[in-house]
Parts: C-alpha cells; structure tokens; sequence
C-alpha cells in the first residue's frame, strides 16, 4: 500500500461495509500550541519543534512512548498548495539556517525523513518500520492510516497533520497573478472566478440555495458561525481561546469584510501555524490504553461530483453531497437517525447547510438548514450542531472536527461534553464536494 | 474591465476563433445531440468522442450572482467590487458561463434576468464572450 497504490481509497458508492469497521481505534490526539503565522525566526514554533510537541502530546495522551510507534505518517503538503509561484513556499526570498533547518523542510512543511532525522528518541529502537511519502492531507490521510493498521503495515499509527501561515497573503502570485488564462483556468479566471479554492462554487451554490428556499444569507449562516466560535472557547487548545477571543456578534458578522458578497470574512477559516497529531491502532492495542478507545467505523475519500458545465448548480451540488453521505452510511453500516456527533468540515461556512441536509443529522432536510440552525444547537442542548467548534471557531488547523469526535466519543470533553448520547461521531476534512469523511463509534460492533 | 487572457488551447481553438468573429458556438454531440461546454474531449452524456461545434442563439438568464470584492487574481481586482454572475444558455441550460454582466453596476443584479452575449476586448485585442442584461 503506498499513496501511488490507490486501491486502498473507499471513493465510490457499492464499497459495502469496510472490511476494517472496527479493528483500528483513535487512542489519542494532541495539538501543538497556535500561532497566528510563523514569524520567520523563532526555532522554538517551527512546524518541524511544532510536530514534536503535537506528538508527544498524543503519545501522552494514548499512554504511550516514542518509541512505542512503528507506523509514521505525514502530510508533507504546504497549504498554499502548487502552482502559486513564490507565494506557494513563501520561503525563497529569506536566508535559511544551519542544518537541520536548512531548507523549508522543518520549518514550513515537514517530511517524514526530517522528522526521522531530527527526533532520534521516535525512533530509538529502529521502531518505525512503516513510513510512506506523500501521505494525503487530513481528511483523506487519516483513512489511510487507519487502512494502513487494518492491513497490518504498523501497529500504532503516529498521523501529523501541519498547517503552515506565514507572512504575507498566498495564492496572490504565481499563476494568481497572470495575465493570461491557460488550460482549465481559460473557462473561468478571465472573468475573475478564481475556482481553485472552491469558495466561488460553494458560494454559488449556497446563493442559488438561498434563492430557491427563500433564505436569507446571515439569517442562515451567522447562528452557525457564532455557534462554532463559542464552541471554539470551550477547547483549551484553539485559536481563539489562546490568542484572545472573536468577541463575534451578528452586527460585526453582517458588517464584516466582504470577499464574495454575500460571504464575509468570517465565514472563512483564519490561516494559522499549528501541527496536529493522532494515533491510531489496533482495536487490540487500544484496549489497553489510557482512555478508551474510539473506534473508526468507515473511512471515504475522493468525490461526489463535480460541474458539468462551468459553475456547479445547486441540483448538482446537493446530488454531490446525498451520494458522499451514501457513502458514508453505506461503509459504516450506520443510519442518519444513528449519528449522535455531528463535526462535518466548515473551511467555509458556505458547506455546512449542505453537509448538514445530505447527511440528514437530526432529521434536518432539504431547505431545513435555517430553521434547525436558528433553534438550539448549543453543545448542551438536543441538538449540540458542529460540537467542536471547527476550523471557524479554532483556526485553520482542520483538527477541531476529529479531536472533539474523539473526546465527545471518550467522554472527555469537559466543559464541552454534550448531555446527549454520544456513542458515534461523524468527522472530516471534507471541503465541497470531498468524500473525505470518517465515521467513529465508542462500540467496535 | 481588464480581463485575463485565455489561451486557446487545441481543443479550445475553434471556440476562440468563433468568438473572434462574434460568434458563440458550444460542442454538439454527433452520437446524442447533446450540448456541452466548455469543451471536452468526450460528450458527457454518452462518452462519444465524435464532438462537432454549433452555433447557439446567445440568449440566456442569470442563475446567480455575487460581487468580488476581495479576488485572489490580482489583475481582476483593479476592478472590485465586480459582478460574477453564473448565466444560464437557453438554447440548453445545462450550460452555464461566468459573467461579468457589464454595463450593470454591482449589486444591482437581478436573478432570472434575461442576458445576451457580448463580445468585449481583451487588454491584448483579443475578443471575449461576456454577457449584457436585455
Ligand atoms: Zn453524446
């Protein structure tokens, strides 16, 4: 199984039950301290010092040690992603320093050959016999791990997941910033629809949303977002609950700056500096560890669907989004009315209406968005929507989401904790259209 | 409006050489009659590669629309804030173009309106398909 093999992908509908429902577990997470952006000079909050502290925060938190791993996985993507000329690595243009931290490799993105250099006690006892390259990012990396475990690759999975910010905006130069429009970008960027980032079609198809059943914009979107940065506050680790509070209210929110009209700035994730880590084992292995385990049910990758013609309509965008949710319930052998956690990706607000009616949590249909949003969805109400606060109430570390999953699962989420049942979860890092779904229970069967 | 230049590429070039002459035409499925755009190197309904070109009627309507006001595309944010509009053809409309609805202030778009094509000019000379409110 390497990342070039891609039959361990779960992208389509008729996959059946995976044949590893159950057998792997999540036996700890931890996260590396926030930081708006890496600030070019301080070696202590590189993402290379930032991976060992998120890793020994998981170890710790499973039970384990360093050198208890055999499996290392990580996401060597940098999140300006390519083809955005110099504001892709943001690096070039700084002096660099001396060894290990001589190239952007342990301090912008991290490869698992860095971190196998740099931190002998991971791997003292030469215990790490399974490192693949190019492992996907979150959404879709932490199902081949699990897969990974299933097929006996490694016992005790180590995945860390980096997300980089650095000065500057990105995805400005680079091909961002040509005159011309070649390839696919010729149907779109002359016009100004930059589709890269998938905001534009998200933000068309949520319009046309609005449009169709009548629903205003903020009316929709603000009892969402606010709820996500209070939920954010109640994680000790989250952005805003160690740099300082939105203090977010709908004026502000309906005020805010616009990028798309009608989407404001806060309906974005704020980019930050951060690094992820979790440990994923066997569901031998894990019953034995500090907390209980949480077992991994299903995992999906690729796509629903993407547009037939130029933008994607909202017929197509809901299709796209019911056959993920298919697929989900399909591998997990779980229903809607099943799923008692609820932490879909929100990158953009502009998602969750249709994560929310695909996947029919709580009964909410079509067009139902607005109405079960402007109810109660606090963590300790019937319907505690989105309990992890997300990206938009944590910063861009696309952690929240299976972090709050597991410890809801556990029983460990303190003041967060729900009051209602909370024996299966579903979690992503799923922008748009993305399969990249898991589905979590605190029972193997 | 400074748009971004497409490059016409050799499955693009008849469309770029139509709409030099203020023509719009969109790929037509020899095997199903279907209509697609933007081009494809096979029909999206029943997989034929046979793909000829016709000419449509350039009339559609606005599906939606918003307002760029923040574009990761530097050159198109000289003119922020900007309408991007989604029209629909009426020839068939499952085909949808981006729009920059000139001649209409923003914010002032009017969903279901009714739109016909305009040939506009590229800052190198070149032509562009864009769409006018009616
Ligand atoms: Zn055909």
């Amino acid at each position: 199984m390497t990342t070039e093999d891609r039959s361990w992908r779960r992208d389509r509908e008729g996959l059946g039950v995976w044949n590893g429902r159950g057998k792997t577990a999540f036996a700890g997470w931890g996260m590396s301290p926030i930081d708006r952006r890496w600030d070019g000079v301080s070696m202590d909050r590189t993402l290379g010092e930032y991976c060992k502290v998120a890793a020994r925060a998981a170890l710790e938190d499973a039970g384990l040690k360093p050198e208890d791993v055999d499996g290392l996985f990580m996401c060597p993507d940098n999140m300006a992603g390519a083809n955005s000329g110099a504001s892709a690595s943001w690096g070039p243009s700084r002096p660099y320093f001396a060894p290990p931290y001589d190239s952007e490799d342990g301090l912008t993105i991290v490869t698992n050959k860095w971190l196998l250099a740099n931190w002998p006690e991971l791997n003292a006892n030469k215990n790490v016999t399974y490192a693949p390259d190019a492992v996907p990012s979150i959404g879709e990396g932490l199902g081949f791990t699990a897969q990974a475990v299933v097929d006996g690759k490694c016992k005790v999975g180590l995945y860390i997941y980096t997300a980089n910010n650095l000065d500057g905006r990105y995805r400005r130069g680079g091909t961002f910033a040509a005159p011309k429009a070649p390839g696919a970008s010729q149907w779109n960027n002359p016009w100004g629809a930059n589709v890269i980032d998938l905001q534009l079609n998200t933000t068309f198809a949520l319009t046309q949303y609005c449009q169709r059943y009548g629903v205003d914009w903020d009316d929709l979107m603000f009892p969402i977002v606010m709820q996500e940065h209070m939920n954010g506050l109640m994680n000790d680790w989250g952005f805003y609950s160690t740099n300082g509070a939105s203090h977010l209210n709908r004026e502000d929110y309906v005020n805010s700056r616009p990028i798309t009209s009608p989407a404001h700035i806060w309906d974005y994730d704020r980019p930050v500096n951060a690094v992820g880590a979790f440990i994923v084992t066997t569901a031998e292995r894990a019953k034995d560890m500090k907390h209980k385990p949480v077992y991994i049910l299903n995992h999906n990758q690729g796509s629903g669907g993407s547009a037939r013609s130029s933008s994607i309509t909202l017929d197509e965008y809901e299709a796209a989004n019911a056959k993920v949710a298919r697929m989900c319930y399909e591998g997990s052998g779980l229903q809607a009315k099943d799923i008692d956690i609820f932490n879909p990706y929100d990158g953009f607000s502009s998602f969750l209406p249709f994560s929310l009616e695909a996947f029919g949590w709580h009964g909410v249909g079509k067009g139902e968005a607005r109405d079960f949003v402007n109810g109660d969805i606090s963590i300790h109400g019937p319907h505690p929507y989105l309990s992890g606060g997300g990206n938009l109430g944590n910063g861009r570390t696309r952690t929240a989401m299976y972090i709050d999953s597991i410890e809801q699962l556990r029983g460990t989420a303190g003041e967060r904790q729900v009051t209602v049942k909370a024996e299966t979860a579903i979690c992503a890092f799923a922008p748009a259209l993305s399969a990249a779904y898991l589905v979590l229970g605190s029972d193997p069967h | 409006m400074p748009y971004i230049v497409p490059v016409p590429d050799e499955l693009s070039k008849p469309f770029w050489d139509a709409v030099q002459e203020k023509r719009l035409i969109v790929q037509h499925c020899v095997a199903c009659n279907s209509l697609q755009y933007p081009p494809r190197p096979r029909c999206l309904d029943c997989n034929a590669e046979a793909m000829d070109w016709k000419d449509v009627s350039g009339k559609g309507h606005i599906l939606t629309c918003g307002v760029l006001e923040d574009s990761h595309l530097p050159v198109r944010a000289a003119d922020q804030p900007l309408n991007l509009a989604v029209v629909t053809l009426d020839d068939d409309p499952r085909i949808n173009y981006y729009a920059n609805l000139p001649g209409t202030p923003p914010f002032q778009v009017t969903v279901g309106a009714a739109v016909e094509v305009t040939f506009e000019e590229c800052p190198d000379g070149s032509l562009i398909h864009d769409w006018r409110v009616i």
